[in-house]
């Protein structure tokens, strides 16, 4: 059992082929090859967080600036970012793409994240912010490509969940 | 030392800088200077200025930022302090007004009225050029200077928590948003 490496790098090869130049992200066990591979792109800037609000922030500079970035968390990363998500991004019509590991839903064996995967579709929902999911590495230039365009077409957060099938092998 | 004079002495010094600005009491006095396609005051998102100033300085590392923030704000994100040290853009400046309350809601103390001490947090964050300063003349030499400088510089300035009569801004956020998205677009004026 493992992060996948080939979920991991068809995410990223995505994320570059959507023309993002940076990433803020904080850590969790599904994105370490993700910050990584960002780590290791001398033509990505990668942003590491004490807290993933700050993430929304920075896009929104970034975004004001010129630049296409993306927020790379865990869902409880996008619970902890409301009122950025909402006062800022939302308020101010900032195009913000988040990728945003699935804790906590099916096949998760760790309890203290089950709440937070509960919860995370409604608050996305309750958030008015349209998400889809992404499971099939094949599937992830279209994916996130999409999100991406929705983003700047709307001027609006959009959110890709990375699920299990993705981001972890053998189904453990 | 009131914020409004601190202000108007670095108004011309701004002309050139992205600036980003808290919402409230700053915005308007800033606004109330004479509003410049290159000012944006964000209106909510508590504590975020910072990491807006730090989104557009790594963004576009030609153009000088300037974030005027307040104690307020910086105390709901002082972890950002530590993202600033870590990537330390040596075109930000990251000026803090420090009245040691929430003016814009009533004037209810904040924690730097009881010890807290916003320049030491910078600098244990991590700021290494962080000063703090409690006098007019003072304050428009050291915001000069981190303005000016080739490292990441915060100025805490320790003012009276006195604000403008009314907090109306005769400009809706969106029309400041998407003015200084175009400003941002156009080159920078100066390295």
């Amino acid at each position: 059992m493992a992060v996948s490496e080939r979920g991991s790098k068809a995410v990223y090869h995505a994320l570059r082929g959507a023309g993002v130049r940076l990433v803020s992200a904080l850590p969790e066990t599904w994105l370490v090859h993700l910050i990584r591979m960002a780590e290791a792109d001398p033509d990505m800037i990668l942003v590491r967080l004490a807290k993933e609000e700050e993430g929304v922030g920075i896009s929104a500079g970034a975004h004001l600036a010129g630049m296409r970035s993306a927020l790379l968390m865990q869902n409880h990363g996008l619970l902890q970012s409301v009122n950025g998500i909402v006062s800022l991004a939302q308020l101010y019509r900032v195009p913000l793409l988040m990728l945003v590991s699935d804790r906590g839903h099916l096949g998760e064996r760790d309890a203290w994240q089950t709440a937070g995967g509960r919860v995370t579709r409604p608050v996305l929902d309750a958030l008015g912010i349209v998400w889809g999911e992404l499971a099939d590495p094949a599937e992830a230039d279209r994916r996130i490509g999409d999100a991406m365009t929705l983003a700047h077409s709307s001027l609006s957060p959009v959110a890709v969940l990375l699920t299990r099938e993705l981001m972890w092998e053998d189904g453990g | 030392m009131r914020r409004a004079d601190c202000l108007a002495a670095i108004y011309e010094d701004l002309s050139d800088c992205a600036v980003v600005t808290i919402m409230g009491a700053v915005a308007i006095e800033l606004y109330g200077l004479g509003h410049r396609p290159n000012f944006f005051y964000l209106q909510h998102a508590m504590g975020l200025a910072s990491s807006m100033g730090l989104g557009i300085a790594l963004a576009q590392p030609d153009r000088r930022v300037a974030v005027i923030d307040g104690d307020g704000s910086l105390l709901m994100n002082l972890g950002g302090l530590s993202t600033l040290a870590r990537y330390a853009p040596a075109n930000l400046a990251h000026l803090v007004f420090d009245n040691e309350s929430l003016l814009s809601v009533g004037g209810f103390p904040t924690a730097t009225a009881t010890g807290t001490d916003l320049c030491a947090a910078a600098r244990a964050a991590g700021i290494a050029h962080a000063r703090v300063v409690t006098d007019l003349e003072t304050f428009a030499e050291a915001a000069r200077a981190a303005i000016a400088a080739d490292h990441l510089a915060s100025v805490v300035a320790k003012v009276e928590p006195v604000g403008p009569s009314t907090f109306h801004m005769d400009l809706h956020l969106l029309e400041n948003r998407f003015e200084f998205a175009r400003a941002l677009r156009s080159p920078a004026r100066r390295a």
